[in-house]
């Protein structure tokens, strides 16, 4: 084998798209101060009515039933096709969580009601579902806790596995995923579930596998090479890691697609997230985690670790 | 020999792909619609499930397969639609008193029953029905704790002779006591000590009286919250199971909430009404003539008006069973046994009265639906809650009480009314609904078609792509894929876990996933070839090299699964739990399955060239 193989210059670019994600992330975080996140019914509290008509309807025509039956905050959202609607109310202060789900029945027939008013259609309800406040408010916290745990212990984790430039390398790459993709589902204005949540925290291990991958061949590289620059090992790996790379986020890619594309309304924003993640993970794997490694002055010296790798690795 | 697996780690995985086909079998047998009768406090009878079928052959509804099942019956449907029509049918025969729940029944073979081979159970977002979020009222539970101290405690200063000024509940977690002087305080505190070692004192002079002040600690609130959160959980599922449904899901989510799921059940009003009956029981003494009208309520007992004690002297989450039985002369009575401290407590009070007269007060709080006619001259539902209070019992306390004592003197009906009270009763503290789900069957169905569709897409695509481009390779890792969805079907059966519609994105990120570990040995075997080495050789350092990669890389993704595994709830912990699994069997075929395939076809001869297609 040559020296140092055949290899690209990922590198040079380094500085270009460390700029590049430095805008990202600020022009999200700027969005995500300013615009919020259009958070669903999971963490808003209220009420989500999902109605099925038997022929297509106007949603303009939905939305004026619905304010004639008394419905004002009411809004109505077609949901997958024209047959589907999804009404949203918000949480009514004056009434109290306890009132609140012991007439969520009887408001979900008063909504029929006011809808088959004068409608030739056949109207069904398909959903009817009730959110505390308080319910939101602690699932919004849990799942941010979720996050900041997951993120703590991967960096834990590579920290004793690799060492400690690895670790915040890799987990600086991962709040670059976390932000970018939320900052995009705030500028979109695209709805943020509990399965987008989900999502967010697959991103997470999907991420952190990529940039595992990258990590053990810099590793590799760096304790079985006896020469070549830092610059150059790094350029190596990820050279050698490429095509692992490009497949795995591919056929991943072919599977989040599909549902994208075939697994309906209720899954989209789920699917969306992780295409984006996907893709945004890829990236961060090779231009956050590994130029931030450089940036860090990683050396041969941080990974002369005495382990005795070939009898550790030598299954199966 | 080089690339030769030992015989036995070729059984191995024989014996483990078969084991897993055996165990994912009875997802192939698709359950039938089903209708399930129950009665509120009787088996039903082969009687009742003649009227059944009579009337569905009076109403020319299809059925089959009609069983007694234990305590409900079941009759089988061939389609959803007859199984609508029928359960119809059955709620109009029936009179009231009956539930009737649409179920799933399943069709299994006898073999796979045995074997304790079951399917995956399906979500609410798979098969439609309610998702209740209900939470129990932890205040109220401390507060009738320390109301059944006081009375206690008062119980016990009187009959020690240790006069007291006045003694209170202050509020939820603080009894207040005042005494002239300090000797009257410091008896009472050592009988507080020897009888209540959960209530902490607390020493206080105010306007020259003695004040003791007593209250529950932080860990015997919390322990007396997983008490009461046990107690209600077992009553849910007692009443749950009064519904008849076939996979009801009643679990504890967070320190007060419990989470119940029914599937298959479209008529929440009625399962609220069975879940919502909240009721408490408390023992009172009737009151004293002459005692201060604050003291005691009024209540009507068989067209007799009967004033009641306002203290308790036992609550009912003391009674630990409640049955109704015919005593020695063959005549009804009800068995009321309580727990060791109730029994102690009760003994107490009641052989200070023997001779007056025990009141059972019975509170619920209910819901009661009105039918108006709505705008368009349908009729619409109306629900409203209200608390209604009732004296259940008025008896004469003949003796002692222990920790067994019966009420007598009451008809057969009235036993058995008075039973059934008393153990609804027994609920630790009342509930409430904090979230409420009602899915359709229909989007349940639409779902899963919409769900197979996109897992048979993505599987298709990603068994296309590695054939094209590893050739031989990918044909050898596309069977170890199958072999993993294999396995993460069958370990997800056998764990019953329910699939929901996460999850099954969960199984296709996991086969998009997967192939990783493929990926990287290939890739490796490539990039070793291209360094020069022989085939055998290189299959062998392909393998190895990537081994250590592949463990790191799912390890931190494994670490993830068990975050999202343990904050999430409902859907994420659906996903999460596919997502560890698949890992762990991603791993396992991936690594011996590709391996031992690869060996099969390559291993112990000499080969020239691999069929992996080109590499670099």
């Amino acid at each position: 084998m040559a020296i140092l193989g055949k290899q690209i210059d990922f590198m040079k670019h380094a500085k270009l798209f460390g700029f590049v994600s430095i805008t990202a992330v600020l022009i999200s975080i700027g969005s995500l101060v300013f615009n919020s996140l259009q958070f669903g019914l999971d963490f808003t509290a209220g009420t989500l009515v999902e109605v099925g008509y038997s022929q297509p309807v106007a949603i303009s025509e939905v939305s004026e039933k619905l304010r004639a039956g008394g419905y004002e905050d009411a809004q109505a959202v077609a949901f997958g096709s024209d047959q589907d609607v999804l009404i949203r109310l918000p949480v009514d202060d004056s009434v109290t969580e306890e009132e609140m789900a012991g007439t969520l029945v009887s408001l979900g027939n008063d909504i029929l009601a006011a809808l088959s008013q004068g409608s030739s259609a056949q109207l069904t309800l398909n959903r009817l579902e009730f959110v505390g406040p308080r319910v939101g408010e602690e699932l919004a916290e849990s799942g941010g806790m979720g996050l900041l745990v997951a993120l703590g212990i991967v960096m834990i984790y590579v920290a004793v596995r690799f060492q400690s430039k690895f670790a915040v390398a890799a987990v600086i790459a991962l709040f670059h995923d976390v932000i970018i993709t939320l900052g995009i589902f705030s500028i979109t204005g695209m709805e943020f579930d509990l399965t987008v949540l989900a999502a967010l925290l697959a991103i997470i291990g999907y991420s952190i596998n990529d940039t595992i991958v990258v990590f053990d061949r810099i590793r590799e590289n760096f304790r079985v090479m006896r020469k070549g620059t830092p610059y150059e090992l790094i350029n190596l790996s990820l050279s050698q890691t490429l095509s692992r790379t490009i497949i795995t986020a591919g056929t991943t890619q072919l599977v989040v697609c599909a549902m994208l594309f075939m697994g309906g309304e209720s899954i989209q924003g789920f699917a969306t997230a992780l295409t984006l993640g996907i893709v945004i993970g890829t990236y961060s794997s090779i231009y956050i985690a590994s130029s931030l490694l450089l940036y860090l002055k990683v050396t041969k010296e941080d990974l002369m670790v005495p382990v005795r790798e070939g009898a550790q690795d030598s299954m199966p | 020999m080089l690339n030769k697996y030992p015989l036995w780690k070729n059984l191995l995985i024989v014996f483990v792909v078969l084991l897993a086909a055996v165990y994912s079998a009875p997802n192939l047998y698709p359950d039938d619609p089903a209708v399930q009768v129950s009665h509120e406090s009787q088996d039903i009878n082969e009687f009742e499930l003649g009227t059944i079928t009579d009337a569905l052959r009076a109403a020319d509804v299809d059925y089959f397969g009609d069983t007694l099942e234990g305590r409900s019956a079941l009759v089988r449907f061939h389609n959803l639609e007859d199984q609508l029509r029928g359960k119809t049918v059955i709620e109009q025969t029936l009179g009231a008193g009956y539930f009737t729940a649409l179920n799933l029944a399943p069709t299994t073979p006898g073999w796979l029953q045995a074997i304790n081979a079951g399917k995956m159970s399906l979500g609410l977002d798979l098969q439609g029905g309610v998702h209740f979020l209900m939470e129990v009222d932890m205040d109220a539970a401390l507060q009738r704790r320390m109301e059944n101290n006081v009375s206690t405690i008062r119980q016990l200063l009187r009959s020690e002779r240790i006069r007291s000024r006045a003694l209170s509940l202050e509020s939820a977690n603080l009894i207040v006591a005042r005494f002239d002087d300090e000797s009257a305080r410091s008896q009472a505190r050592a009988l507080v000590r020897d009888n209540f070692a959960d209530l902490q004192p607390v020493n206080r002079e105010q306007d020259g009286s003695y004040i003791l002040e007593l209250s529950l600690s932080e860990a015997d609130i919390l322990q007396l919250q997983r008490d009461t959160i046990a107690a209600n959980k077992t009553t849910i599922l007692n009443r749950v199971d009064s519904l008849g449904v076939a996979e009801p899901v009643v679990q504890q989510q967070g320190a007060s909430r419990i989470v119940v799921e029914l599937p298959g059940v479209q008529d929440t009003a009625q399962a609220k009404r069975i879940l919502q009956r909240i009721a408490t029981l408390q023992f009172h003494l009737e009151a004293q003539p002459g005692s201060p009208s604050t003291s005691y309520t009024t209540y009507e007992y068989q067209g007799q008006l009967i004033d009641v004690s306002n203290d308790v002297i036992l609550q009912g989450d003391r009674v630990s069973n409640v049955r109704s039985a015919l005593d020695q002369q063959g005549l009804p009575q009800v068995v009321i046994n309580l727990d060791a401290q109730g029994g102690e407590q009760f003994s107490r009070v009641t052989r200070d009265n023997i001779g007056k007269l025990m009141d059972i007060v019975l509170s619920e709080t209910k819901t009661r639906s009105t039918f108006e006619p709505g705008d368009n001259g349908e009729m619409v539902e109306h629900q409203e809650t209200y608390e209604e209070k009732r004296l259940i019992s008025h008896a004469v306390i003949r003796a002692a009480l222990g920790r067994e004592f019966v009420i007598t003197g009451l008809s057969t009906t009235e036993a058995n009314e008075l039973s059934l009270l008393i153990r609804s009763g027994a609920l630790a503290a009342p509930m409430y609904f904090v979230e409420e789900r009602t899915l359709g069957p229909s989007l349940g169905a639409e779902n899963i078609k919409q769900g197979t569709q996109a897992v048979y897409l993505g599987f298709g695509l990603v068994l296309i792509f590695m054939v094209f481009y590893y050739r031989l390779f990918g044909l050898l890792a596309n069977i170890a894929l199958a072999v993993n969805v294999l396995l993460l079907i069958a370990i997800m059966s056998i764990i019953s876990a329910t699939l929901t519609l996460p999850g099954i994105f969960g199984i296709v990120l996991i086969v998009g996933m997967a192939v990783d570990a493929n990926v990287l040995i290939f890739t490796r075997i490539r990039e070793e070839l291209s360094n020069g080495l022989s085939p055998q050789g290189a299959i062998k350092a392909g393998f190895d090299n990537a081994f250590s990669t592949i463990v790191d890389a799912n390890l931190t993704t494994l670490l993830v699964g068990i975050v999202l595994f343990s904050i999430g709830t409902g859907p994420v912990k659906g996903f999460a739990v596919t997502l560890m699994i698949g890992i762990a069997t991603s791993m396992f075929t991936a690594i011996l399955v590709t391996r031992a395939l690869v060996n099969l076809v390559y291993g112990g001869r000499n080969v020239k060239e691999l069929s992996i297609g080109k590499f670099a």
